[in-house]
């Protein structure tokens, strides 16, 4: 009987600390909220109200909140776009870039392969700091200063209502191509050399190096960065809440769902409507995992 | 080593298994209803010691640690309670983050004894007073004054704080600073360049005029990162036009509150400013840089608060004589006249109701409220307190000087309004549309009717609870 269970439960006895964690702190409190957002909270009382669903009716009507669901959903296409053709280019010059015969890179590009990273190892938050300087709106702002000398703006790259989301999407994109360069290089550096060298005595130029054999060999980390950063359009927080004004303004031109969550929790205080857009959030966020799953299933390219 | 604690294979992981099942207990995100802490009851009373306070009971004290910073509590308040109650333990603390550090506490139950919930990080009181977390301090206003046994806390207090601080009927907020808002220039400036301060709307815009074409400074500026800088004036030119009961409607939440003529007409006046006479870059510069761009002789005016001398004493130049003037007359039939001020009290000090020495706490607000504690925190932080005639007799410094002497000659004319705290959401809205109304994102009809809209919208929200005044 015992000898039977044996290999259980030792396995068990392993699983046992890390799933009861994961249970504590994150499967619960996800349930908690479920439960939150049900109630009309608001952070100090001890015996919140239950009123059912009144709080995703009432996100319905939330035009701020629809705003700032379309910001997600334009970074969710953007921020990908982008940082994935920009690290591909920068890693395919780094990698295989070089002219003429052989494959190696640009020449400099283990020097450019460290200051590609260097956006990476700052905090979010240091990041969101420094671009509040650089985007500044007078002579003192490191874009505005040489636009001025040339006759042009001020730019108001965080104060303008127009200009201010490119602001924000540009700092992403700037802070994430230097870890999908990596990513990229590496993803290189597995493809057989022979390839590259057989393509190019087949008289391949850069153009069709890269479209032809790099890409396609690529395709399977290009999907893996895909979903990242997906995520990372999904929870972007730090970078709105931190360096727009008005956190997520001007006018809610940059606002996006996580920061309308913590906006109405710790400046509404209202917890269970919080709560009912995390949910929200939730769901949507478990769709885009669901979906880019689904269309990332493909044939790999066996070497 | 027969002393080393002798720790076997299995004890490691039973121990192991079972520390997450303590730290369980602790990760509960929804609130647990709590047994009311039975506070201690209350020492004998007497004319001394009005609320019983226990001479030997620990009192923990929170300050925000803003502009003002808290030297003035640890060198002045505390020091004054101490004579009277050397055996009480004060704990001091201060903190920018005043909701991060406390709100936990009070949803945990045990929150401290004193409470200054101040600054952008400050706790919703509507939330607290309506749970009943705040200690009522009726007794605090009937209770004999620190300095003189005949006279009652109540008649030393300027009576807005007692307005201000009042939930539901009671009275649970201690507003200690009054702040009086207008125009801020330096005198300066003003004497050297033969500028005079305009009593009227047109003289303001001539001023604009003259300023922009000396090419010496751009006449205007606001934190246009934080455009209630602007509504401030704008509300407040609002209320000398048609009345102080436009600010009224307002907080109340009136039908058609925001799109009264008053309103439009003060919007289409500072639209005017922002299209004409503004610091370039103003709309993307905060309020510590467009105060330190005046400072540097970059711009003329500002809308600002008496707290702005305190908070620019390490860069304003030293013959630099910061001086405020009230909102001029728009025409000559406002229904307010020259000198209306917008006054409000700020520094809200509380006590929470289920703290363990809520007595001690309103006796160190008692303490706070005597003239001498009044009048040093005045000197020391260069403001003016809610005590009255704390500032007597006091070298008070120009800009408080300045501010003061308005405050006097503005007399019952004050105003002011609440809808700002009361109702959050609409703050933020009225940010946002400022910001576009300044910059010419808006026309002066679309700010009021999207104001309009948006209190509409709060009024129908069953959850957003309603204040009146």
């Amino acid at each position: 009987m015992f000898q039977t269970y044996r290999r259980g439960l030792f396995i068990l006895s392993f699983l046992a600390a890390p799933v009861t964690l994961y249970l504590v702190y994150v499967i619960s409190p996800y349930a908690q909220a479920f439960y939150i957002a049900m109630t009309d909270w608001r952070g100090v009382t001890a015996t919140p109200n239950f009123i059912g669903f009144d709080n995703f009716i009432r996100l319905f009507s939330d035009g701020i909140f629809w705003k700032a669901v379309t910001h997600n959903a334009a970074l969710l296409v953007l921020l990908p776009l982008l940082t994935i053709v920009i690290a591909l280019f920068f890693a395919f010059l780094l990698n295989v870039g070089r002219e003429g015969r052989g494959v190696a890179g640009v020449a400099g590009s283990k020097f450019y392969r460290v200051v590609f990273f260097f956006p990476q190892v700052l905090a979010v938050t240091v990041v969101a700091v420094l671009f509040q300087q650089v985007f500044r709106p007078d002579d003192s702002g490191m874009l505005n200063a040489p636009l001025m000398a040339l006759g042009l703006g001020p730019f108001g790259f965080l104060s303008d209502p127009g200009l201010a989301f490119w602001s924000v999407l540009g700092v992403m994109v700037w802070q994430a191509v230097g870890f999908y360069v990596v990513l990229f290089s590496a993803g290189l550096a597995s493809i057989p050399r022979d390839m590259f060298e057989a393509a190019q005595i087949d008289g391949a130029g850069r153009f069709s190096l890269f479209f032809r054999v790099t890409l396609p060999l690529l395709w399977d980390t290009v999907q893996v960065a895909w979903v990242y950063l997906g995520i990372l359009a999904l929870d972007v927080f730090a970078i709105v809440w931190v360096m727009t004004d008005q956190h997520g303004g001007p006018d809610f031109s940059t606002t996006v769902m996580a920061t309308e969550i913590y906006r109405n929790a710790f400046q509404y205080f209202r917890f269970g409507y919080a709560s009912a857009l995390g949910v929200v959030m939730f769901f949507f966020t478990i769709g885009f995992a669901i979906l880019s799953l689904r269309l990332s299933r493909r044939e790999r390219i066996e070497y | 080593m027969a002393n080393t604690p002798h720790i076997t294979r299995r004890g490691l992981l039973r121990a192991a298994a079972l520390a997450p099942v303590a730290g369980a207990l602790a990760a509960c995100a929804t609130p647990q209803a709590q047994a009311p802490t039975a506070s201690a009851a209350p020492a004998a009373t007497s004319a001394a010691n009005p609320f019983g306070v226990d001479v030997e009971k620990p009192l923990e004290v929170w300050i925000f640690d803003g502009g003002f910073g808290n030297a003035y509590a640890t060198d002045i308040h505390q020091p004054l309670f101490k004579t009277k109650y050397p055996d009480v333990e004060i704990k001091h603390n201060a903190t920018k983050e005043i909701t991060k550090v406390l709100q936990p506490r009070f949803a945990g139950g045990n929150p401290p004894d004193v409470i200054d919930n101040s600054g952008a990080n400050a706790m919703d009181l509507g939330a607290l007073a309506q749970d009943g977390q705040l200690q009522d301090l009726g007794p605090l206003l009937e209770a004999p004054s620190w300095d003189d046994p005949d006279v009652k806390v109540r008649d030393i207090l300027d009576p807005a704080v007692i307005e201000f601080g009042t939930y539901d009927g009671k009275f649970h907020v201690v507003g200690y600073v009054n702040y009086i808002h207008g125009i801020w220039y330096s005198q300066k400036a003003f004497r050297d360049n033969g500028w005079t301060v305009p009593k009227t709307w047109d003289e303001f815009l001539a001023l604009c005029e003259t300023i922009k074409k000396s090419g010496k400074m751009a006449p205007f500026t606001y934190a246009g990162k934080h455009p209630q800088y602007l509504y401030e004036p704008l509300l407040t030119m609002a209320a000398k036009i048609g009345g102080n009961e436009v600010l009224v409607n307002i907080d109340n939440l009136e039908d058609g509150a925001w799109s009264a003529e008053p309103v439009r007409q003060a919007a289409e006046a500072w639209a005017e400013v922002g299209a004409k006479y503004l610091l370039q870059g103003t709309a993307g510069l905060d309020h510590v840089q467009t105060q330190t761009a005046q400072n540097k002789y970059d711009v003329a005016m500002l809308p600002c608060g008496s707290w702005l001398e305190n908070e620019q004493a390490t860069t304003t130049p030293d013959d630099f004589e910061y001086g405020m003037f009230p909102i001029p007359d728009f025409t000559s039939s406002d229904k307010m006249p020259y000198g209306t001020l917008h006054t409000q009290p700020g520094e809200s000090f509380i006590v929470p109701s289920r703290g363990a020495n809520p007595q001690g706490g309103m006796e160190y607000l008692r303490a706070m409220l005597s003239k001498k504690a009044a009048g040093d925190f005045s000197e020391l932080v260069r403001t003016v307190s809610v005590v009255k005639g704390a500032g007597e007799g006091r070298d008070l410094s120009p800009g408080a000087k300045s501010a003061t002497e308005a405050l006097a000659a503005a007399g019952e004319n004050t105003v002011y309004y609440r809808w700002r705290s009361w109702y959050a959401q609409l703050h933020d809205e009225a940010v946002a549309a400022t910001g576009q109304l300044m910059s010419g994102g808006v026309t002066p009809q679309k700010y009021v009717e999207r104001l309009q809209k948006k209190a509409d919208e709060i009024k129908a929200d069953s959850s957003i609870k309603k204040y009146r005044r």
